[in-house]
């Protein structure tokens, strides 16, 4: 399995965690960087960020379970957030979310079965005037067409590709 | 096409950002140095007398809010900039901080030495990754070129700043959730009082204001409080703002326009009218929230006051237009899933009070409830106003309340035939 995170980072975080009055403010910055790193952040992520900035694990957990945003079980290597507030909503997000869940062949809150996307369900993304929109990891596609989804999801399969090669 | 005069988007040009040599060569930070050769006091006092209001949602007038802050308590204090821009409908802080970051960082700079607040955050949500990144280069350029750091220009005052990349959630953007937040605390919102004023960041005395509002105080120092209130169309107000339009617009783009201009010049003028020659219907002025305005209202001034004088707000001037064929029942039912999602389930009211608002609109769009449940539906409403914890579920309120108030006609009509008229 992949390493939560590089020792290189680990040390760096305890070396701030030691250096600040507050250590807790670091967990949320350190559990995005594990899973920025390993994709998501499993029960021994939350152990390493309470070890790392010497608190408590359950502080740890209090924290990873309340944010959307931080996964706590395996999603597929790209996240895709797509948006079904009021403004993405009233120009066509129902749509879009038939498209999308079609060619993917999953359903909202599933991972394809090539490990490779995961289709979740977002609040507003703050791209009300690009709408409909969604997030792929953290870069947003905004007025969405089924022709676009598609360009997108090939470009992601083709840089995902990449990775495994690498 | 834009005929108003530019304050914050002064600079912007599509697609790229003003960096430190261009923003000093248009006159940034020159209005630090010129507060810096004032009293803490005297750059409260100019910004009170400017009528900034709150740019976040609330309005809460600037100068006042600051007036309350113990700068002259000894210990740590801190100043906090809510970047979390969450509310469905809001685009604006994004579109300022991708254009122009800098008008933030001289706010705080400024702000913070007002307030003597030495330590500043900037509070920004996951989906502002763009964001985080311009600030941060930001936050370096300014540092490297002494306006922030120690002894900033000479000035014997410190001021650092941070950048907190946040991990979503909407409740996050209430104050007191933020500051949880930013400790590494569950965000839950805390009880107030004690105010942030008092008791905030790590238990000690914090300011909290929004972008916008932050980035306009650069504007006020250098032009001065009179200019403020004249770039307002109402005279009983005073600035521009930032207007995000959304929804079935022909143009949904992001506009500083004066306070004070018409709902109608905003919608016909700048967003080019409703979609496919259809008719306006309805609108939220400024953000989830925010009761709807109806076509009488196209002649209102979007102002503070004017629209609370109608039952509404202009929050944060995210205006999402719907057209003739807009169901609002089901409108009213999407912008009430948003509030139930995101309730974080601390007190009663929301947690299930949103959950029960949801399940009644359900019956009434897909044409399974009776008189009754539209009783149940007004009752729910006197259930959870002024009865939550915190502002999550009284915002939630808003639409219902208007649904109710504006088109109960609509809901009797769901109830009469059994199903959505407009699907």
């Amino acid at each position: 399995m992949k390493e939560l995170l590089p020792q290189n980072q680990i040390d760096s975080f305890k070396a701030k965690a030691v250096a600040i009055a507050h250590p807790h403010e670091l967990i949320v910055d350190l559990l995005r960087a594990i899973q920025s790193h390993h994709g998501w952040v499993p029960d021994d992520g939350v152990l390493l960020t309470a070890d790392t900035l010497g608190v408590l694990p359950i502080e740890v957990e209090e924290v990873a379970t309340f944010y959307d945003k931080i996964f706590r079980r395996a999603v597929g290597r790209r996240v895709i957030h797509l948006c079904d507030s009021i403004c993405c909503w009233s120009t066509g997000a129902e749509m879009i979310t038939e498209h999308l869940k079609k060619v993917l062949g999953i359903n909202l809150g599933e991972t394809t079965s090539d490990g490779q996307f995961t289709l979740l369900p977002s609040c507003c993304l703050g791209a009300c005037g690009d709408a409909p929109a969604m997030m792929i990891g953290l870069t947003t596609h905004g007025r969405l067409t089924a022709e676009k989804i598609n360009d997108v999801l090939q470009k992601e399969r083709a840089a995902i590709a990449a990775e495994v090669l690498k | 096409m834009n005929k108003y005069p530019q304050v914050l988007f002064k600079n912007r040009r599509p697609g790229e950002t003003v960096l430190l040599p261009e923003y000093e060569k248009n006159g940034g930070y020159q209005s630090l140095r010129a507060a810096l050769q004032m009293s803490p006091a005297e750059v409260c006092e100019l910004v009170k007398g400017s009528g900034l209001r709150g740019r976040g949602g609330a309005g809460f007038p600037t100068g006042i809010k600051w007036s309350f802050f113990p700068a002259e308590q000894p210990g740590d204090k801190y100043l906090v900039c809510n970047g979390d821009e969450m509310e469905p409908g809001t685009y604006k802080d994004r579109q300022l901080l991708l254009a122009d970051p800098h008008q933030l960082v001289e706010g705080m700079a400024i702000a913070a030495y007002a307030l003597q607040t030495p330590i500043g955050y900037i509070f920004l949500r996951y989906a502002y990754e763009d964001c985080s990144q311009r600030v941060e280069r930001a936050i370096e350029e300014a540092t490297t070129a002494g306006y922030l750091g120690e002894n900033i220009l000479g000035s014997g005052s410190d001021v650092e700043l941070h950048v907190h990349r946040s991990a979503g959630r909407y409740i996050l953007g209430e104050e007191t959730s933020l500051l949880n937040g930013l400790e590494g605390r569950r965000p839950n919102p805390r009880s107030k009082p004690p105010f942030p004023a008092q008791r905030g960041l790590f238990g000690r005395p914090t300011n909290v204001n929004n972008v916008e509002t932050l980035a306009n105080v650069p504007h006020i120092l250098t032009n001065g409080a009179a200019w403020f209130h004249s770039l307002a169309l109402n005279p009983e107000s005073a600035g521009t703002k930032l207007f995000g339009l959304s929804g079935h617009l022909n143009r949904t783009e992001c506009f500083e326009l004066p306070l004070g201009i018409t709902l109608r010049e905003v919608v016909e003028d700048f967003g080019g009218g409703v979609r496919g020659g259809k008719k306006f219907k309805a609108c939220l002025p400024g953000g989830a929230s925010t009761p709807y305005l109806t076509a009488e209202h196209l002649d209102l001034m979007m102002d503070f006051d004017p629209l609370e004088a109608v039952g509404s707000r202009i929050g944060t001037a995210g205006v999402t237009v719907f057209d003739e064929n807009t169901c609002m029942v089901a409108v009213t039912r999407n912008l009430n899933q948003f509030f139930a999602r995101e309730s974080c389930g601390w007190c009663t009211p929301c947690r299930d009070g949103l959950a029960t608002i949801s399940w009644l609109l359900d019956l009434i769009e897909n044409g399974q409830a009776t008189e009754d449940h539209l009783a149940m539906l007004h009752d729910q409403v006197r259930n959870i106003k002024g009865r939550s914890f915190c502002a999550l579920a009284e915002g939630a309120m808003g639409p219902v309340e208007a649904l109710l108030r504006l088109f109960e006609d609509e809901i009797k009509d769901h109830i009469k035939q059994g199903g959505c008229p407009f699907s």
